[in-house]
């Protein structure tokens, strides 16, 4: 609806556009150019957003402990530190282990960098802002993330060294165990919006923070926290980062690599981070939306300046989802702020600790919300004859439109709407 | 054009990546050119418009079975790098296996009738209406019993078709008694001991 640059997405708009010399563009090529486009802008957020954290973590693990961090390079707060360290690393030297399994070993780094990034393919930032936009956007990322376990793996198995493999085997023992729990309490917001795709999850929180679905019940409230803590675990973060524990232990699957390698875990981790805290932020915050209803006056501004410089663009529509961008990154990087907040705050949990947390106390309480959460609206239905607290909440589960009268009733009355309930 | 490129250079992944299976001795490169494989598998899959397909391919055979198997290299090998020597015999009958199959696959296909496939499509309208690659909804109406190959409605009241949601529970609840009864299998022996208990605990 309302895309990047105004229109339905870069493709459409490159379609439209009529170039003074060529006319207008092929199909192929409108294709190749939009997903340059994506593709440029996706990997310059990729690279700058570990970049901001590694300075942040710095800053923030310094004034923890009651030091000032950083200050030199780039001014007073050292603002380019992380641009120094880079140079550091591109100038090591790329090394690696006589015992190891060179090719692997050398494949490894980038496995983990390309499941990281992957998944910002899917991510929207603001609405309709979303390189691609599928209805199974929530299940494709969660399967993406999934995958950068592999290259850790390998990481370790090719090192020829037996810190490397232990780490290794720890890390991802940690994090294969805690995808369920994640799985299972991102599977919470998803039962009330009743669809995965992260669009019409961001849309259908708009307006005032209580139609975010972290306050639609008890269970998405808890789910939230809960969701939090294994997504933490899962890009293995502290406290649950004694697999890779730098200062006690040798430092895990990445003992033997240096260098813009050893840079390209860190950047996978950074770029994790933002990813899961972004999902967490569109399927529990209110995703791009400032919760107390800055859109609805801003509604008016959409369709300020039509045809700017060039046809279809519309000036107004492009700084209202700018913005919403703005406030979407600025929620992720507040989560991101407590995830490093709590690494400097909290000591490490022992590898049976780890998994005792995942397996005995968080997949027993998220299978407990998401039946809870399941559970919610049918007793809702029965008390109140609707299946929302609130009112004016958005119903629960998307109604069918277009030729849905042909359909209708579901055999299960699932996907029917809460006025018809309430008429049952 | 652009997906016919992106086919062929999909297909030559996994037919390069299969290869590189069976001709590689090291088993985590084998690990490494499964996933090469499996994931191009996937690739094909969205470029064909099967987005839940796709992505269920990544979770479970990428993300999942490739994990699970290079776990079991990592924790059975004797040695640093675990070889894999093929006898002759063992290719042979491989070779018979592996051609069989494909006689049948190149057999099955060309049976199929190619082009009936579009002109028999009784899609309901609710089906037809999502965009193309979004086959989430579909598929969960299929699962209730609306499924696009038979038609929902007879005459005027509905009628819908057995869904897959029965079996479907059915076989994840066999999953579910076959890894309890791993974990059973496989638990740490301790109850002989009572000070080792205290100690973990």
């Amino acid at each position: 609806m309302n895309g990047l640059f105004a229109a339905t997405s870069i493709s459409e708009f490159l379609s439209g556009l009529k170039l003074p010399f060529a006319g207008s563009l092929s199909p192929l090529w409108v294709l190749l150019i939009a997903a340059l486009i994506h593709a440029v802008i996706l990997i310059n957020i990729f690279a700058i957003l570990p970049l901001f954290y590694i300075w942040l973590e710095r800053k923030v693990a310094g004034r923890i402990q009651d030091r000032l961090g950083p200050t030199r390079v780039g001014g007073k707060f050292g603002w380019l530190q992380t641009l120094a360290d880079g140079i550091k690393l591109i100038q090591k030297e790329d090394l690696a282990p006589g015992a190891a399994d060179r090719w692997i070993f050398r494949i490894a780094p980038y496995l983990a960098v390309i499941a990281s990034f992957a998944a910002f393919i899917v991510l929207p930032f603001s609405d309709g802002w979303v390189a691609v936009s599928l209805d199974v956007g929530v299940f494709v990322i969660l399967a993406l993330m999934s995958l950068e376990v592999l290259g850790i793996i390998f990481a370790g198995y090719s090192s020829g060294s037996k810190w490397a493999l232990f780490g290794a085997m720890r890390e991802a023992a940690q994090m294969v165990s805690y995808e369920i729990p994640m799985a299972l309490c991102a599977l919470v917001p998803l039962v009330i919006a009743g669809t995965l795709n992260f669009g019409e999850i961001g849309r259908m929180q708009a307006g005032l923070m209580h139609n975010w679905l972290i306050f639609h019940d008890p269970f998405t409230f808890i789910a939230f926290f809960t969701y939090f803590v294994t997504a933490t675990a899962s890009v293995k973060r502290a406290p649950f980062d004694l697999a890779e524990a730098e200062s006690e232990l040798v430092a895990g699957f990445h003992t033997e690599y240096s260098g813009l390698r050893w840079s390209f875990f860190f950047m996978a981790e950074y770029a994790s981070m933002f990813a899961v805290s972004g999902i967490a932020v569109l399927l529990f915050l209110g995703g791009w939306h400032t919760g107390i209803d800055l859109e609805a006056s801003m509604a008016g501004f959409r369709g300020w300046m039509p045809d700017f410089l060039v046809p279809g663009f519309t000036l107004g529509n492009y700084l209202v989802n700018l913005f919403g961008a703005k406030v979407f990154v600025l929620k992720a990087c507040a989560l991101v702020f407590v995830q490093i907040w709590v690494r400097w705050t909290l000591p490490r949990l022992r590898i049976d600790q780890v998994m005792t947390t995942c397996l005995k106390y968080l997949v027993p309480i998220s299978c407990v919300l998401f039946l809870g959460a399941i559970l919610w609206p049918l007793l809702l239905a029965s008390t109140l004859k609707r299946t929302t607290i609130l009112e004016n909440a958005p119903p629960l589960g998307r109604v069918i439109v277009g030729d849905a009268a042909a359909v209708r009733p579901l055999p299960t009355g699932m996907a029917s709407s809460p006025q018809q309930e309430a008429a049952e | 054009m652009t997906a016919d490129v992106l086919f062929w250079l999909f297909a030559a992944l996994v037919c390069g990546g299969a290869l590189g299976v069976v001709v590689t001795q090291n088993i985590v490169r084998m690990a490494f050119w499964l996933i090469l494989s499996l994931g191009s598998v996937s690739a094909l899959f969205f470029l064909l418009g099967a987005d839940f397909l796709g992505a269920a391919q990544l979770l479970i055979y990428v993300g999942g079975t490739v994990v699970l198997l290079v776990f079991g290299v990592m924790l059975t090998a004797s040695g640093p790098y675990m070889q894999i020597k093929t006898s002759a015999a063992d290719g042979l009958l491989g070779a018979c296996v592996g051609g069989l199959l494909f006689l049948v696959l190149v057999s099955s296909i060309s049976g199929m009738d190619w082009s009936q496939l579009h002109t028999t499509n009784t899609t309901p309208s609710v089906i037809a209406e999502r965009p193309e690659g979004n086959t989430l909804r579909p598929l969960g109406l299929a699962f209730l019993g609306l499924r696009p190959d038979r038609p929902v409605t007879e005459g005027s009241e509905v009628k819908p078709a057995p869904g897959y949601l029965l079996p479907f529970e059915i076989v994840s609840v066999h999953l579910l008694v076959v890894l309890v009864g791993a974990a059973y299998l496989a638990r740490a022996k301790r109850r002989a001991n009572p000070s080792n208990d205290s100690l973990s605990a």
